[in-house]
């Protein structure tokens, strides 16, 4: 524990800080994801984090089928297997995407370890540092930490209430081709979007893929949140209307646990080739035991009608913040999702959602500022509120302390006059996940 | 006392640097451990009186950054349940902590500090924004520094070069506290230095020299890579003394106790200015108090089990309070929302403007320190202004090059 530096000389306190690549330089962690620390305490409330509540889930049951899956299957559940994943899964993820459409063969899936690894993959065969990625305004803000750190540039295209605007979508790529830029994909959460909370209509659907068609442009297909609608049945996936131009990427995350880190990815047999190869040069397989835990939950579980249960509970949630937002922030604006996790709020004018994190966190209220989900520093005027996982009761008070903090930063921003601010974007702030 | 002491670390909190005092916590519990220390990390939290009483520990350590840990509030906390502590008590912590007032103290005890003026948020709106920032540039001149009166880890802290940006700067100060505390940026060389008591008396360790890619900001200060350090510090023996001096100078007039950091700059003309003291310092992997032991060739457990070992054997007990020379008005330094602090007598208060403090000023007759306009821009103590009955003659002969 000595100092190796010898007087005089000084340290960066890294001997291998001239070693990491230049892309490492730019990933940090930053005051906003300190300030986070104080989010996991039972004093604050977090309408930061896209946690699910599992507090509904039959831990009894999925207990007893998991102690049963070491016993009986052990030597299987707990050796390497298939970089592709395993076949029994993969036929069961099968079942979960019919409910939107999505007709494929079990050889299309590739089982990653949650979709976020399915997205680092994708963004590793297809990028090429200065390559385009284009991505709704916002965007997932865990999509935007991948595509930096493979140096990707993104282009955003603003979405509305039916979700990404195609005609500005085909606007863009027309720009990008005109300025001999490469675009390699186009990201999109089509379905309770993440952060913005909308779903891209069934007609825009269409449109969109016509357009990425005409532009030869792949469209990556992000649907952690798809059967979690409140009032309708699932909409059909992109990739149940194109096989070849969409790799859908899915989790069970979101519908069951994420502990287990189980996602996958559904892509045209070339890119799923590549994928397999590239899962395996990264991990070589995903978790075994946690593949056979999810088969054993959805082998002997009703899981659709679990997430029907979940659906309720959200929904009710989802009143419950609407109402509370209604109440205590008639000055803001927001949506009102029909699913997913989240809101997105439009903060009162002059209101920098960054700046103010650090009064929410001393008014023990944590949100997601909207800066996290823009890759050209912009959206400070918005925040992210997250409605899965604190109950009605303390969604309604994080709200209530959410308005007193505001009404203290608008106090302060009209005595000074100034605007929300462009983040700094020269590095990657790389988000927690409780963040994202 | 027994040979392994069960120590308690606290470490968490609910301040915005609740992060780094995780950080400090574990890395400090690791380094104890290994010496063969019994120790129990703990949060700040509704069982941790009860756990304190149930466990008796010999020695607890906080190591809580920002409010609660560093204000006082949970060391008294520890008085009242009579337990030991390692750090300053309850009343200096106070003072230490709102940076305004330590920097009158500090003034007071001779040290320069950079000019600065204390201003509640309330005030722009009653005078004006625009009124008052006119007045601050016109004073101070660019650059400038925006901070939160109370707080730490550079969080909500600006170096305003542009007066366009001080708007925003307020703003983001004004996020942490309702006080900042806007202060005239001295450039040069910024080193820190840290003190402790120990069995064979108070000593400052090596400064540690900061040089900073862009700002040292919070990002500089807990990611290896932005910041550099030299320990010792690129100085001459002469003026390494005299960092030296000056930061067991402000630790003895701010009434410390068993460690401290204070941040310095020594400017172009070899000027040093005191910017403000730690009672809690950092002691993550990056914090530089730390580094300050390993450049003494010093083992983190070795000298942290000797700290520990003094606290408890009473030998780093700090000087008689008899002799304390700051007086603090509890109830109103204690709370965070008042905006004027008094540290004696109602002698030190703070304005909008200072002014230059009488250096005749003994470091301990704080009541002859019309701090009322506080303004350090001057070579504040000759030797021989400095007479106090409770600095040691190493400090005096420091005080020179001030």
């Amino acid at each position: 524990m000595t100092s190796n530096t010898p007087p005089g000389k000084g340290t960066r306190l890294d001997p291998w800080f001239g070693s990491y690549a230049q892309r490492a330089h730019k990933m940090r962690a930053s005051e906003v994801r300190a300030l986070f620390a104080v989010a996991s305490r039972p004093e604050v409330v977090s309408l930061a984090g896209g946690m699910p509540n599992l507090a509904d889930l039959p831990l009894d049951d999925i207990a007893e089928l998991t102690a049963k899956v070491i016993a009986t299957e052990g030597m299987t559940a707990l050796q390497y297997g298939s970089g592709q994943g395993r076949p029994e899964l993969r036929e069961l993820i099968l079942e979960v995407m019919k409910l939107e459409g999505i007709d494929a063969h079990p050889d299309d899936v590739v089982v990653t370890t949650g979709s976020q690894q399915a997205l680092d993959l994708v963004t590793r065969i297809f990028i090429n540092p200065g390559d385009v990625i284009v991505a709704e305004a916002p965007s997932y803000v865990g999509a935007l930490s991948v595509f930096r750190s493979y140096e990707a540039e993104v282009e955003h295209v603003r979405l509305d209430a039916d979700g990404l605007v195609p005609e500005e979508l085909d606007e863009t790529l027309t720009r990008l081709a005109a300025e001999g830029r490469t675009v390699k994909f186009l990201y999109t959460i089509p379905n309770f979007h993440n952060p913005a909370g909308v779903t891209l209509s069934l007609e825009r659907r269409h449109q969109i893929i016509e357009i990425c068609k005409r532009h030869h442009v792949v469209i990556v297909e992000d649907n952690p949140y798809g059967l979690l609608g409140f009032d309708r049945e699932p909409m059909p996936a992109m990739r149940s209307f194109e096989d070849e131009g969409v790799i859908y990427l899915g989790s069970f995350s979101k519908t069951f646990a994420p502990g287990y880190r189980v996602g996958w990815a559904v892509a045209p047999h070339a890119v799923r080739e590549k994928l397999v190869l590239a899962q395996e040069s990264a991990i070589l397989s995903p978790s075994h035991a946690s593949q056979m835990a999810i088969e054993a939950y959805l082998s002997n579980h009703d899981w659709k009608q679990q997430i029907v249960d979940f659906r309720v509970m959200y929904k009710s949630r989802r009143d419950a913040m609407i109402s509370a937002l209604s109440e205590y922030l008639p000055d803001a604006q927001w949506n009102v999702p029909d699913g997913g996790f989240y809101v997105w709020v439009k903060l009162p004018p002059g209101l920098d959602s960054k700046t103010m994190l650090p009064r929410a966190v001393t008014g023990r209220v944590a949100y997601t500022p909207g800066t996290a989900f823009f890759y050209d520093g912009t959206g400070a005027d918005h925040m992210r509120l997250s409605f899965c996982y604190p109950n009605e009761a303390t969604i309604r008070e994080g709200v209530r302390r959410l308005a007193a903090v505001i009404s203290a930063e608008q106090e302060s921003v009209e005595i000074f006059g100034t605007t929300p601010q462009l983040d700094d974007v020269t590095d990657i702030d790389v988000p927690g996940p409780d963040i994202a | 006392m027994s040979t392994t002491p069960h120590v308690v670390i606290l470490a968490g909190g609910l301040s915005h640097e609740r992060d780094v005092s995780l950080r400090s916590g574990r890395r400090v519990a690791e380094a104890l451990r290994s010496a063969g220390v019994r120790v129990d990390l703990s949060d700040v939290d509704a069982g941790l009186i009860p756990r304190l009483q149930q466990t008796k520990p010999d020695l607890v350590w906080p190591l809580l950054h920002g409010a609660s840990g560093e204000d006082g509030s949970l060391r008294d906390i520890l008085e009242l349940l009579d337990i030991p502590y390692l750090g300053t008590r309850p009343r200096e912590s106070r003072v230490a902590w709102n940076k305004p007032v330590a920097k009158a103290v500090a003034t007071a005890a001779g040290l320069n500090t950079p000019a600065y003026v204390t201003l509640p948020q309330s005030l722009f709106r009653e005078l004006g924004a625009k009124s008052v920032m006119d007045a601050v540039v016109s004073k101070f001149g660019l650059p400038l520094v925006v901070k939160p009166a109370r707080g730490g880890s550079a969080l909500g802290v600006t170096v305003v070069e542009d007066a366009a940006r001080l708007p925003q700067a307020f703003v983001d100060c004004f996020a942490y506290s309702e006080l900042a505390l806007i202060e005239k940026a001295v450039v040069g060389t910024e080193v820190a230095v840290s003190v402790v008591e120990t069995a064979s008396g108070i000593q400052a360790l090596p400064p540690v020299e900061i040089v900073s890619d862009g700002p040292y900001d919070y990002d500089a200060r807990y990611n290896p890579g932005r910041a550099q350090y030299f320990t010792p510090a690129r100085l001459s023996d002469e003026l390494t003394a005299a960092v030296q001096d000056a930061a067991i100078a402000a630790h003895r007039a701010l009434g410390l106790r068993h460690i401290s950091r204070t941040d310095l700059i020594i400017d172009d003309s070899g000027v040093i200015w005191f910017l403000e003291v730690n009672v809690a310092p950092g002691m993550t992997e990056t914090s530089l108090l730390p580094q300050s032991i390993l450049a003494s060739g010093e083992h983190l457990s070795d000298v942290y089990l000797s700290w520990v070992h003094a606290v408890l054997d009473g030998e780093a007990e700090s000087a008689p309070t008899d002799n304390k020379p700051v007086v603090v008005s509890d109830e109103v330094v204690g709370d965070e929302v008042v905006t004027d602090a008094i540290v004696t007598d109602a002698v030190v208060e703070e304005s909008i403007l200072g002014e230059a403090p009488d250096v005749e000023a003994t470091v301990v007759d704080v009541t002859a320190v019309d701090v009322t306009a506080v303004d350090g821009s001057q070579p504040a103590a000759e030797p021989n202004a400095s007479t106090s009955n409770t600095a040691p003659e190493d400090y005096m002969r420091g005080s020179e090059l001030f």
